[in-house]
């Protein structure tokens, strides 16, 4: 039987001094041009946490809006907050930074935060106050040094900061003396993006309503690698990540493939629930600060505020067929291969049309497309595009090049098979997964009946190949829990109507 | 443009010559087209990369635009950029391709 989409979780945390401190595009302008106006300008165009909270595109990722009413709201998005704004959603919630930074210790193991001890009085009670915060990760934070303290270790000992509202309020300190893979650099980037994932696994387990010792195997697909000098990405996000959520029961292995490695990740866990290996698996994947403000300079340059200013994670739950969820079809695989080649003809062609060629289906029997969801708010102002739309534009040319559609269908093809994009730039983050809950919901109240979702990944940026990759699954309508392995009384027909007319046959060439 | 491509274009100008490179560009929009031409020609206008105040001047073309079409085997074309074609303004790259290409360059 194929496995299931029990629920989905997505989570963001508003971090606009790790825009300024941590985000490659800011910490490569302090190198190159330390003077310049950007970096000036900078500090004025960062978002309130309000302003945050009511960012439509925001609001739609945490579940509480659904994509097709943020396609009904005139772009750009950014000076228009939508009205009734919350930070808890049913996917997830945006958290505060303060309160994020104490998440962040409560997953340190290695006593490499330090906060000053005013800080975390001002803020745990609002941390605990969290529905998915329990008493065992609030016991986590410890009460904190004197600010003193913190400064010695940002000024003596190589250590990252960690600000709030402009202040310096904690930091992480390096793990290791000389070991760059320890350095507080790699450390401040791990911890964010384990506590992401943690915290969308607490929201995972929260949605799906199933217990927390139900969750037999952890997969992390973020990007981000954690291990020491002699194994660089040696890794277990996964694990440690479930260590602090609480999920007693599970192991856990990290899977890579830059932006595609969400899409990979959920092809293994459906392939691993249905082979019987584990009952119930979670993907997972906490954000990555430096990709924050990536696009800062066209923002601030074109007067927009900051819009990357929050760390993104999510997290799916693959179970046993329940006979109501909605199923991954794993008999419908898109993949690019290494002699695909780079062509977006040829990348769209075996993602798209090849795995439904499979199959008889055409691409117009896919109701919904979820490729690359990137915001346009974010992407246009950069020159990037619509990066979803252009996705759409691609699949629809494809149809037509098939076949399958007229040309004059192409215009219209957007709106009918795809979704507007809301998802923050965190690489793997808008990969396909952002329509995952919401598909979920759509095919359960019959308004669609199956969704494709596309992950596509740029392999160059590693400099160890130039092929580009890709994958993309099918989800469909529970079938009612029959054993899809066996053979239906259709194909039996079938099969013993081929074979009396190659018996037949053989009897007249006789 | 990517800082490691700036550079490798810089590297081929001075192994071959700048009059004997033509860097072609497959950007999605013109925006983007048109500041990969500018960053090969009047130099990096980010300030960021190794073309930063180096004005190379190189010949720049759209994989899209008609002159570099006319350069393909018509099935070959068809096979890898065809479907792009049907999706990209061509017209709008064009334009911010031929006005720097008509300010810039150096060798046309």
């Amino acid at each position: 039987m194929n496995s299931v989409i029990k629920g989905a979780s997505y989570v963001l945390a508003h971090t606009p001094e790790m825009v300024i401190n941590n985000g490659t595009t800011q910490t490569t302008e302090r190198v190159v041009n330390p003077d310049s106006e950007y970096l000036k300008e900078l500090r004025g165009h960062l978002r309130s946490y309000e302003d945050c909270v009511n960012y439509w595109p925001n609001q739609v990722y945490i579940g509480n809006a659904h994509p097709d009413e943020l396609a009904k709201v005139e772009f750009p998005y950014y000076d228009k907050p939508k009205a009734d704004s919350e930070r808890y959603g049913k996917y997830g919630e945006i958290m505060p930074e303060a309160e994020f930074i104490l998440l962040a210790q409560a997953c340190d193991m290695f006593e490499v935060i330090e906060l000053d001890k005013e800080f975390v009085a001002a803020h745990k009670d609002a941390f605990a106050a969290d529905p998915v915060i329990t008493e065992d990760i609030v016991a986590k934070v410890v009460e904190g040094v004197e600010l003193s303290e913190v400064e010695h270790f940002v000024n003596d000992e190589h250590a990252e900061g960690l600000y709030f509202e402009g202040k310096l309020v904690g930091c992480v300190k390096r793990a290791h003396d000389i070991d760059s893979n320890l350095s507080a650099h790699v450390m401040h980037e791990n911890i964010m993006s384990k506590a992401s994932s943690v915290l969308a696994l607490l929201y995972a387990v929260r949605n799906t309503g199933i217990d927390k010792e139900d969750v037999e195997y952890v997969i992390d697909c973020a990007e981000e690698a954690c291990g020491d000098m002699n194994q660089r990405g040696g890794g277990n996000f996964a694990k440690a990540a479930a260590e602090v959520a609480g999920l007693m029961k599970a192991t856990g292995s990290d899977s890579r493939g830059f932006c595609a490695g969400p899409a990979h990740a959920l092809i293994e866990a459906a392939a691993l629930v249905k082979s019987g290996a584990y009952k119930c698996v979670a993907v997972t994947a906490g954000g990555c600060t430096a990709k924050l403000g990536m696009n800062g300079k066209d923002h601030v340059k074109k007067g927009l505020p900051i819009l990357e200013d929050c760390l993104a994670g999510f997290c799916v739950i693959i179970a046993e067929n329940d006979g109501v969820s909605p199923e991954i079809n794993l008999d419908i695989l898109g993949r690019h291969t290494v002699g695909t080649g780079s062509a977006p003809q040829n990348v769209i062609g075996s993602l798209v049309a090849d795995p439904l060629e499979r199959v008889d289906m055409k691409i117009t029997d896919i109701d919904k497309f979820s490729p690359e969801m990137q915001n346009p708010d974010i992407t246009k102002p950069a020159g990037a595009g619509d990066v979803p739309l252009a996705n759409y534009k691609m699949i629809a040319a494809l149809a037509v090049k098939r076949g399958e559609i007229d040309k004059a269908a192409m215009k219209t093809f957007p709106e009918e098979h795809g979704l507007t994009g809301w998802a923050p730039t965190q690489g793997h983050i808008p990969s396909g997964v952002p329509y995952i809950g919401f598909a979920r919901e759509d095919i359960l109240e019959g308004k669609i009946r199956n969704a494709m979702i596309i992950g596509k990944g740029s392999l160059f940026l590693g400099r160890m190949t130039n092929l580009f990759d890709g994958v993309s699954f099918v989800i469909q309508a529970n079938t009612g829990a029959e054993d899809n392995s066996g053979v239906s009384e259709e194909e039996v027909k079938g099969l013993i109507a081929k074979a009396m007319k190659d018996f037949a046959a053989s009897m007249m060439a006789e | 443009m990517d800082l490691e491509n700036q550079k490798r274009v810089k590297e081929f100008a001075e192994q071959y010559g700048a009059e004997n490179v033509v860097v072609v560009v497959g950007a999605a929009e013109g925006e983007a087209a048109g500041l990969a031409a500018e960053t090969v020609t009047a130099g990096d206008p980010t300030f960021a990369g190794p073309l930063t105040g180096v004005q190379l001047g190189l010949t720049t073309y759209h994989v899209c635009e008609p002159e570099l079409k006319k350069e393909f085997d018509e099935a070959v074309y068809d096979e890898q950029v065809g479907m792009m074609e049907m999706v990209l303004d061509v017209d709008d790259i064009v334009d911010e391709m031929s006005s720097i290409r008509d300010e810039y360059c150096k060798y046309l």
